[in-house]
């Protein structure tokens, strides 16, 4: 049975500028990683060198979505 | 070929020494590559107090895991180890251990490197320093 949620992660500076760390969006047909973005972020402008993943793997933003995703939006990567 | 994130402080000279011991290839390798990066004291020109490193639980662990499997098809090694902190660090712990294994030097140094590299560009983690009147996120990778 699959879940007609996505789930939506963000980390680090991120999370603190959208000010959440997750959310769930419902989930429709079409939707791309960009559409995520916008649907748990009002429409936020998404800052430049933001990185995004779907189900922990790096995608670009016109990566489509389905239901039972995990969407992750993140700041470049700072580890090491 | 192991991953570890670790959540407290970890002595990266002992924990290789562990993983050889009871690794199955005694014997087989004539070189160990190994990099451990520790955290400074200092960064940016300011004083560093402590860092939070935070991570992405599973993303982190699949993509290291990947950057490792990647390592043992293009390089003839036996062995890989990345051990790696997070959560709240002082100056001076130990934050990364990445050690491989092979037969003879090229591939060790070549596949460390690499492990490194990746892990340095595309692993999610994140910093966070604490200076003495402010914590601020670390924008880039050195």
């Amino acid at each position: 049975m699959t879940n007609p949620v996505i789930t939506v992660k963000f980390f680090a500076s991120l999370r603190e500028v959208v000010g959440q760390g997750e959310a769930e969006i419902a989930q429709s047909d079409g939707q791309t990683v960009i559409d995520i973005w916008n649907s748990s972020t009002n429409n936020m402008i998404q800052p430049e060198n933001t990185l995004m993943a779907v189900n922990m793997d790096y995608v670009d933003a016109a990566h489509p979505v389905k239901a039972g995703d995990e969407v992750a939006f993140f700041p470049p990567v700072t580890g090491g | 070929m192991l991953i570890e994130i670790k959540e407290s402080a970890f002595e990266p000279y002992q924990r290789l020494l562990d993983y050889q011991s009871e690794s199955g290839f005694t014997g087989k390798y004539g070189a160990t590559a190994v990099f451990v990066g520790s955290m400074r004291e200092f960064n940016q020109g300011d004083d560093v107090e402590a860092m939070q490193l935070e991570h992405y639980p599973g993303m982190t662990e699949k993509y290291l895991e990947k950057i490792s499997q990647e390592a043992a098809e293009k390089w003839d090694i036996l062995d890989s180890l990345i051990v790696h902190r997070v959560g709240e660090m002082l100056p001076n712990d130990p934050i990364v251990l990445v050690a491989v294994w092979s037969a003879h030097r090229a591939a060790a140094f070549d596949a460390s490197r690499y492990l490194m590299e990746e892990l340095k560009s595309r692993a999610p983690f994140w910093k966070k320093e604490s200076l003495s009147n402010e914590s601020r996120w670390v924008e880039k990778n050195t």
